[in-house]
C-alpha cells in the first residue's frame, strides 16, 4: 500500500501554534506519501482547521517547519503554495459566486498557466482555457451545469466544482477540508468513489468526519485531539488502539 | 520669547486635538458597534454648530446654546438612525458610503435653506473670555483651555462609561460578538440607535465648542470629519484609545507643522522658497505621517480585534 | 456580439450621446453640445473608476486625486506655451492634446501605483477612507502651491489643439471627447473579458479563492488601480480643456463622491453603466438646477432611493441583473 520508504510530498515537523494560552496546534508531526490517501480525524475542537490554515499559508506557525515537495515553504504565502502545487479545497465552499462554473475553472487554468496579465483576449474565445477547464468539469460529472453560476449550484455540485479547480491546478497533493460535509448519501458514495481513483495522481491528505468514507478510503490515518497527534496508522491499527478509542472512538463504538 | 510661541502652539496643537478626538470617538464606536461607515458625522458637528448658535443668540446664554447643540445633535443622530443608517448596518460599505454622502448633501443643502450662505457667529461666554498667563507662556486664552479640560473629561467619561457602566458592557459586547448579544436578550436596535445618538452628541458638543473659535456655516464638517478620518485610520478603526492617540498625533502634528517647518527649511533654502514649501509641506504633513503608520501598521497604532 | 437586452440598451445609450449633440448643433444650441460633452468627459472618468471600483470592488474614495492631476497636466502644459517660460530641462510645456493625454496618463499611472501600492495594503473601511486621505493631501498641497495658480487655479486661454480638428468648435470638441470615450469603453470590455478581468473580478468575489489557485491578488488590484487611475486622469486633461480651466476642486472630494455616484446611478460594474450614470447626473444638475439652487439637495434624496432601494442603477432597472460568464 503505502510506500514508507519513498520521499514524503508534504511533511510537516513539529508545528505549534498558539492563541493566548491554548495550544491549538501542540507539536505536530505528520507526512503525506506518494499515492496514498492519509486522513486527519478528530474531535470537534481539535484544532484540524488551524492545522489546515497554516498548511495552506492562511495562518503562520508559531514554531515547526512544513516542507512541500522537497523545499522549505514555512515561511511562504497562500499564492506561492498553490502555485507550488498545493490544491485545496474548502470546508465552507470557497468560489467566485458570480461567476459560471466554468470560468471558476478558467481561473484555474489561467494561474497554472501563468498568464493573468493578459488584458486583451476573450477569455471565452480562449480554447486553450476553455477545453482544459471543459475537460476538468467533465471529471468531476459537471460539465452538464458548466454555464450555471457558482452561487447557483447545489451544495454537492459546489464541492464537485471545488475538486475540479483543484484538478485543473494540476496539484501535486490534495487538501480536502470536509468534502462530504452536506452531502447526500448518494452523493457520498459517487465522491468516495472518485477520491479512490484522484490519489493515484496526486497524494491526498483528507480532513473527514464521514468515518465510513474514511474508513472506505484511508491509507494511513492520524487522529488528532487538543491539538496533538495521539496516533497515526493504518485502518485497522487505529480501530485497535486504545487510547484513540478512549479519546475519540469511544463516542462513536 | 520663542520658547513662549512653541509652548503655545502646542497647546494649539492639542486643542486641535481634543477636538479631533471628540469627532472621531464617536465615528470609531459607531464603526466599532454597528460596522458603518458614516460620513455624514461632519454634518452632526455643523448641527451643534448651528444649534448653539441660534438657540445662544435667541436666549443670550452661551450655555443654553451648549447643551441645545447636545440634544439637537443627539436627536438628529437618533432620527437619521431611525430613517436611514437602520438599513444599512447589513450592507456593504459602498453603500454606506453612498447614502452617508447624499445625507451630506441633505444636511449641507437643507442647512443652506434655513440659515442662509452667510455664515452665523457664536460669542465665547464671558465667563470664558480673555486669557490667562500659564508657566513659559504670558497669556493664553482661557476658552481654548477649557476646550482641551472638556476633552479630557469627554475621554475620562467615556473610559468610564464603557468599562464600568452597563451600556458599555453591551457596547463592548456588542463589538465581539452581535449574535451573542442578541441571544442575550439585549435589544440590539435600541443599543445601536443609542450609540448612533451618542456618537452624534460628541459630534455636535464639537462642533458647538469650535463655533465660538470660528464662524458657523455650511460646510464646517467636512474638514474635520477628513482630519477625523486620519485620526482614526492612524489609532486603528473601532478603537477609541487609538482614537484618543491619534487625534493627539493629528493636532499637534497640524499645528507644530505649520510653525515649525518654513523655519526649519529656511535653515537649508532661500527664505522665499521655505516659506512656500514648508507651507506646503505642513499642509501634507498628517497624511504623510498616516502614510507611514499604515506602511508598517496597515491596521493603525491600536487594532480593533481581526 | 448577440443582443442581450443590455447590449441593446447600451447601444441606445451611445447612439442618444451621439445625436443629440448632432442635432442639437444643427439648430443652434451650442450649451446642449457642452452638456453632452461633461456627460461624455464624466463618463469617461467613471468609467475609469469603474474598473478598480466595478470589476475589482475597490472602492476608491479619492478617484479626484487622478481627475484633477490630468487636468493640472494640460493646464500646466499649457501655461507654460503661452507665458514663454521653458517648464524644465529647456521643455516648453505643450498645447497639443495628444501630448498633454500622455503626460496625463504616465503621471496618473505613476500617482496611482505609489498611492495604490500603500492603500492596497488595506482593505474594507481602511480602503476607503485612505484613498479620500491621499486625495486630500494632494488637494492641499494644490491649495497651498502658489506657481500654477493655488487656491484660485490655472485658466487655459486656448483651448488647446489636436491634429485635424478646431478643438474652439463645440461640436468638434465634443466628437472628439466622445471618440476618446468609445475607445475607453471599449478597452474596458476588452479587460472585463481578458485573463487579467477574470483574475480581477474573481478577487473582488473571493479573494482567498484567487489566493488558493496561486494569483497574488495585490499585484492584479495593483495593476487595475493603475490603469483606472490613467483612464481617470485622461478623462481629467480633457475636463479641463472643456472648461479652460483647472481648480483644486477638481482634487477634492466631492469630486471622488461624484464621480462613484455616476457610477451608482448607473450601474455597478456595468459597460455603459457611467454613461448612464452621467447622463442622469447632468440632466438632474441642469432640470433641478433650473428650478432650484438647492438642487443638490434633491440629488441627495435621489442618490438615498437609489442606494437604499434600486441598487441596480439604472441600467440595472432597465436590463435586469448583470452576467458574467
Amino acid at each position: 500500500m503505502v510506500d514508507l520508504a519513498a520521499e514524503p510530498v508534504l511533511e510537516i515537523t513539529g508545528l505549534v501554534k498558539t492563541f493566548g494560552a491554548l495550544r491549538a496546534t501542540d507539536g505536530v508531526t505528520l507526512d503525506l506519501r506518494p499515492g496514498e490517501i492519509h486522513a486527519l480525524i478528530g474531535p470537534n475542537g481539535a484544532g484540524k482547521s488551524t492545522l489546515i490554515h497554516q498548511i495552506c499559508g492562511t495562518l503562520r506557525q508559531d514554531g515547526g517547519t512544513i516542507r512541500f515537495a522537497g523545499q522549505d515553504i514555512s515561511r511562504t504565502g497562500v499564492a506561492e503554495r498553490a502555485r507550488l502545487g498545493l490544491g485545496r479545497t474548502f470546508q465552507v465552499s470557497s468560489l467566485a459566486p458570480e461567476f459560471s462554473a466554468l470560468r471558476n475553472v478558467m481561473l484555474a487554468v489561467q494561474a497554472k498557466a501563468g498568464s493573468s496579465f493578459r488584458f486583451f483576449k476573450p477569455v471565452m474565445r480562449d480554447r486553450s482555457l476553455l477545453d482544459t477547464a471543459m475537460a476538468m468539469l467533465e471529471r468531476v460529472g459537471l460539465a452538464g451545469r458548466a454555464d450555471i453560476a457558482a452561487a447557483e449550484l447545489s451544495h454537492g455540485e459546489r464541492r464537485q466544482l471545488e475538486i475540479a479547480i483543484a484538478l485543473a491546478l494540476g496539484s501535486k497533493a490534495f487538501l480536502l477540508d470536509e468534502p462530504m460535509a452536506g452531502m447526500g448519501p448518494e452523493g457520498s458514495k459517487r465522491l468516495t468513489g472518485f477520491l479512490d481513483g484522484l490519489r493515484h495522481q496526486a497524494p491526498i491528505l483528507l480532513v473527514e468526519h464521514d468515518m465510513d468514507a474514511v474508513f472506505a478510503l484511508a491509507d494511513r490515518i492520524s487522529v488528532l485531539v487538543y491539538g496533538r497527534v495521539i496516533a497515526t496508522g493504518t485502518v485497522d491499527e487505529i480501530r485497535r488502539d486504545p487510547a484513540v478509542r478512549t479519546a475519540y472512538l469511544g463516542d462513536h463504538a | 520669547m520663542i520658547l513662549s510661541l512653541a509652548l503655545e502652539q502646542l497647546l494649539n496643537g492639542l486643542q486641535l486635538g481634543v477636538m479631533l478626538f471628540l469627532m472621531a470617538a464617536g465615528l470609531t464606536l459607531i464603526f466599532g458597534v454597528m460596522g458603518l461607515i458614516n460620513l455624514a458625522h461632519g454634518s452632526l458637528y455643523m448641527v451643534g454648530a448651528f444649534a448653539c448658535a441660534v438657540v445662544a443668540a435667541a436666549t443670550g446664554s452661551f450655555w443654553i446654546g451648549l447643551a441645545a447643540s447636545l440634544v439637537c445633535a443627539a436627536a438628529a443622530g437618533a432620527i437619521v438612525e431611525f430613517l436611514v443608517i437602520r438599513k444599512l448596518y447589513d450592507r456593504d460599505h459602498l453603500d454606506q458610503v453612498l447614502a452617508t454622502f447624499a445625507l451630506i448633501l441633505i444636511f449641507s443643502e437643507g442647512a443652506r435653506w434655513v440659515f442662509g450662505s452667510f455664515p452665523l457667529y457664536l460669542d465665547i461666554p464671558p465667563l470664558l473670555a480673555g486669557a490667562v498667563p500659564l508657566p513659559g507662556i504670558e497669556a493664553y486664552p482661557l476658552y481654548r483651555l477649557a476646550i482641551i479640560g472638556v476633552g479630557a473629561l469627554v475621554a475620562f467619561g467615556l473610559y468610564l462609561l464603557i468599562s464600568k457602566t452597563r451600556l458599555g458592557m453591551r457596547i463592548r459586547a456588542g463589538e465581539s460578538d452581535r449574535e451573542m448579544i442578541a441571544a442575550l436578550g439585549v435589544d440590539i436596535r435600541t443599543l445601536y440607535t443609542v450609540v448612533f445618538a451618542l456618537g452624534s452628541a460628541l459630534a455636535g458638543l464639537a462642533g458647538a465648542l469650535v463655533g465660538a473659535l470660528q464662524s458657523v456655516q455650511v460646510g464646517m464638517g467636512e474638514p474635520v470629519l477628513i482630519l477625523a478620518f486620519v485620526v482614526i485610520v492612524i489609532g486603528g478603526i473601532g478603537s477609541i484609545k487609538g482614537a484618543l492617540v491619534g487625534a493627539l498625533i493629528v493636532g499637534l502634528t497640524d499645528t507644530l507643522g505649520r510653525f515649525l517647518l518654513p523655519p526649519l527649511l529656511g535653515l537649508v533654502l532661500p527664505a522665499s522658497t521655505a516659506g512656500t514649501v514648508g507651507a506646503s509641506l505642513a499642509a501634507m504633513l498628517i497624511y504623510i505621517v498616516m502614510a507611514l503608520v499604515l506602511a508598517f501598521r496597515p491596521r493603525g497604532l491600536f487594532p480593533a480585534k481581526a | 456580439m448577440d443582443m442581450t437586452r443590455e447590449n441593446i440598451i447600451n447601444l441606445v445609450l451611445a447612439l442618444l450621446l451621439l445625436v443629440v449633440p448632432l442635432a442639437a448643433s444643427q439648430m443652434g444650441q451650442p450649451f446642449t453640445v457642452t452638456l453632452a460633452t461633461r456627460i461624455a468627459v464624466l463618463a469617461l472618468a467613471a468609467t475609469g473608476l469603474n474598473i478598480a471600483l466595478g470589476l475589482g470592488g475597490l472602492v476608491s474614495f479619492g478617484h479626484a486625486v487622478f481627475f484633477g492631476i490630468g487636468g493640472y497636466a494640460a493646464g500646466i502644459l499649457a501655461s507654460h506655451v503661452f507665458s514663454g517660460e521653458p517648464m524644465a530641462f529647456g521643455f516648453e510645456g505643450s498645447n497639443q492634446m495628444a501630448l498633454i493625454w500622455i503626460f496625463a496618463v504616465i503621471a496618473c499611472g505613476l500617482a496611482g501605483l505609489a498611492i495604490g501600492a500603500i492603500s492596497l495594503r488595506t482593505s474594507g473601511v481602511y480602503f476607503i477612507m485612505i484613498t479620500l486621505a491621499f486625495a486630500q493631501m494632494v488637494y492641499y498641497f494644490a491649495i497651498s502651491w502658489p506657481a500654477y495658480g493655488g487656491e484660485d487655479g490655472l485658466s487655459i486661454l486656448v483651448r488647446n489643439q489636436f491634429p485635424g480638428i478646431n478643438t474652439m468648435v463645440p461640436l468638434s470638441f465634443f466628437l472628439l471627447c466622445y471618440g476618446v470615450l468609445i475607445v475607453c469603453i471599449g478597452l474596458f470590455a476588452l479587460l472585463r473579458n481578458s485573463r487579467f478581468g477574470t483574475a480581477l473580478q474573481a478577487a473582488r468575489q473571493n479573494e482567498v479563492r484567487v489566493a488558493s489557485v496561486g494569483i497574488s491578488p495585490y499585484g492584479i488590484r495593483l495593476t487595475a488601480f493603475a490603469i483606472s487611475a490613467m483612464m481617470t486622469g485622461l478623462a481629467g486633461a480633457l475636463y479641463a480643456d472643456l472648461n479652460k480651466f483647472v481648480s483644486p476642486s477638481m482634487l477634492s472630494w466631492h469630486m471622488s463622491g461624484e464621480l462613484i455616484v455616476l457610477i451608482i446611478l448607473g450601474g455597478t460594474g456595468r459597460l455603459f453603466g457611467p454613461v448612464a450614470g452621467a447622463m442622469l447626473y447632468v440632466i438632474f444638475e441642469f432640470a433641478l438646477g433650473g428650478i432650484t439652487e438647492r438642487w443638490q439637495f434633491f440629488l441627495g434624496l435621489i442618490l438615498l432611493g437609489v442606494v437604499l432601494f434600486a441598487r441596480g442603477g439604472l441600467i440595472g432597472l432597465l436590463a435586469g441583473k448583470a452576467r458574467h460568464g
